[in-house]
């Protein structure tokens, strides 16, 4: 008899309803009321949001609430379409030249999600002939981008352009194409791809180089683009892709490069042209707070000096971080899964939200309290923020293996 | 199993420890991801490991019929001889 679909899921409701039991809502609580870019109410309290991606804290901007506003009241609720079956709004192309010219890219795509702008670009620019070549620590929307594209999958060592040179080397040449992929600055830990050794081992081997600025698009860089942007190599970088769910506070997702052919990635794209295109508030709110990061570079001067705040008051207390650069990222190492959940349920409790990361969506089995920083946190919530870990610490929480 | 099946099988279960949290006994049917219990990273870092003791590449596209040890060594030995 065949078995029933749902079946193979025991183990994962086993591992959620351990949680649960530990008391944590980690994986997902409810937010029964925003007050602003850094403060919820959860669970009928006021908690300082720690861990939101809202980088830029724009989220309550008068600006891009009123373009939203004023989008809904032009364009309606939704677009009801994909841009290939039912065509773009004027919006969308506004949009998509706003960052073209951020960007000081030639073209410019926007997707509805982040997630899907790495499965477009990917699967829009790999083939089944082609093989990518992507980083152990990749965002699973990267996977899935390579498996949707039926290309080859090399996956080489975190951060290592050693390895890569490695596999590079290792492989035939079988005609087919070769995509790198890295990201601007990884997700979980904050670390950052070393650029400059990746665009050594390209200028070896010549493949094509694809930069994931999800977490840094909007923080680093003299002009907001990212990392290539910040270590000057942007010339380097044939593709990026980033999203607007994080620094632009809205939804929604972009990939951009110079190639006179890169607009046939629109029709070559299963994740672009099988989607409805992102709703008119949404990409109004983008283009207001695109335009508001690049008017106001102090956003990032602010998000850099909280950043550096955080970390420095984390460190401090002894706590074990997840890389050694300032980053608004900023991951607290635990040593297991139910310590992580008794300093997450202190730490809500005492009214800081921050995220629960476990394997295996962290690289090395490690157990994560992950916070972000954002440009709207005052000096006095990092100080709280700090004092609240502090507090935890001190009860031994962190350290209490409870299971 | 001949001898240099033998020593194939041996290496392999020698990376494979370290992810053998519950230390069952390892045979060439086991299945690595189901019979060891470790994540879909987990068994990419092994496969990782495997590609570097033996410098071959192991596209992940390939691992998806590749669910045993026994199947891990058909893949090897058809990667070493390519």
């Amino acid at each position: 008899m065949a078995s029933k679909l749902l079946e193979k899921h025991q183990v994962l409701a086993e591992r959620f309803q351990r949680m649960q039991s530990m008391g944590a809502v980690a994986v997902g609580p409810t937010n029964d009321q925003i007050l602003s870019p850094t403060r919820a109410i959860i669970n009928g309290r006021e908690t300082i949001l720690a861990g939101t991606n809202n980088y830029m804290g724009i989220t309550f901007d008068e600006d891009c609430i009123a373009a939203g506003k004023k989008a809904l009241d032009e364009f309606g609720t939704g677009t009801t379409g994909s841009r290939i079956a039912n065509g773009s709004y004027a919006l969308h192309t506004e949009l998509e030249q706003e960052l073209a010219q951020m960007l000081g890219r030639k073209h410019c795509i926007v997707f509805t999600t982040g997630y899907q702008a790495n499965l477009g670009m990917i699967a829009g620019l790999a083939g089944p002939r082609d093989t990518v070549f992507l980083d152990a620590d990749s965002h699973s929307s990267i996977y899935d981008g390579c498996t949707l594209s039926g290309a080859k999958l090399v996956r080489f060592r975190h951060n290592d352009a050693a390895d890569l040179d490695k596999r590079l080397s290792r492989m035939e040449d079988d005609g087919g194409g070769r995509l790198v992929v890295v990201e601007g600055i990884y997700s979980m830990l904050g670390d950052r791809a070393p650029l400059d050794e990746f665009v050594e081992v390209k200028k070896k081997h010549g493949f094509e180089l694809l930069v994931d600025e999800a977490h840094s698009f909007g923080v680093l860089g003299p002009n907001g683009r990212g990392l290539a942007d910040e270590v000057g190599l942007d010339e380097h970088v044939d593709y990026v892709v980033g999203t607007f769910s994080k620094s632009v506070g809205a939804i929604g997702g972009y990939g951009a490069g110079n190639d006179p052919m890169f607009d046939m990635i629109r029709y070559a794209s299963r994740p672009y042209m099988f989607t409805a295109s992102p709703s008119p508030a949404s990409v109004a709110t983008s283009i207001a707070a695109i335009k508001r990061l690049q008017a106001e570079p102090e956003r990032r001067e602010r998000l850099q000096k909280n950043s550096a705040r955080l970390y420095a008051g984390f460190s401090d207390l002894g706590l074990q971080l997840g890389c050694d650069v300032v980053s608004p990222v900023i991951a607290v190492t635990c040593p297991d899964e139910p310590s992580t959940i008794a300093m997450w349920n202190a730490l809500m409790e005492a009214g800081v939200y921050v995220n629960i990361a476990v394997p295996p969506g962290t690289p090395n089995k490690t157990c994560l309290l992950r916070c972000s920083v954002s440009a709207a946190h005052t000096d006095a919530d990092i100080d709280r923020i700090i004092e609240l870990f502090g507090e935890v610490v001190a009860t031994g929480v962190h350290l209490a293996k409870t299971a | 199993m001949d001898a240099s099946d033998q020593s194939m099988f041996d290496e392999i279960v020698a990376l494979l420890e370290p992810f053998n949290a519950d230390k069952i006994a390892l045979k060439p049917e086991t299945d690595i991801s189901a019979d060891l219990k470790i994540d879909s990273v987990s068994v990419m870092d092994f496969v990782m490991e495997v590609e570097d003791k033996f410098d071959i590449d192991i596209p992940l596209n390939v691992l998806s019929d590749t669910r045993t040890i026994a199947d891990l060594m058909g893949v090897v030995k058809e990667r070493t001889n390519a």
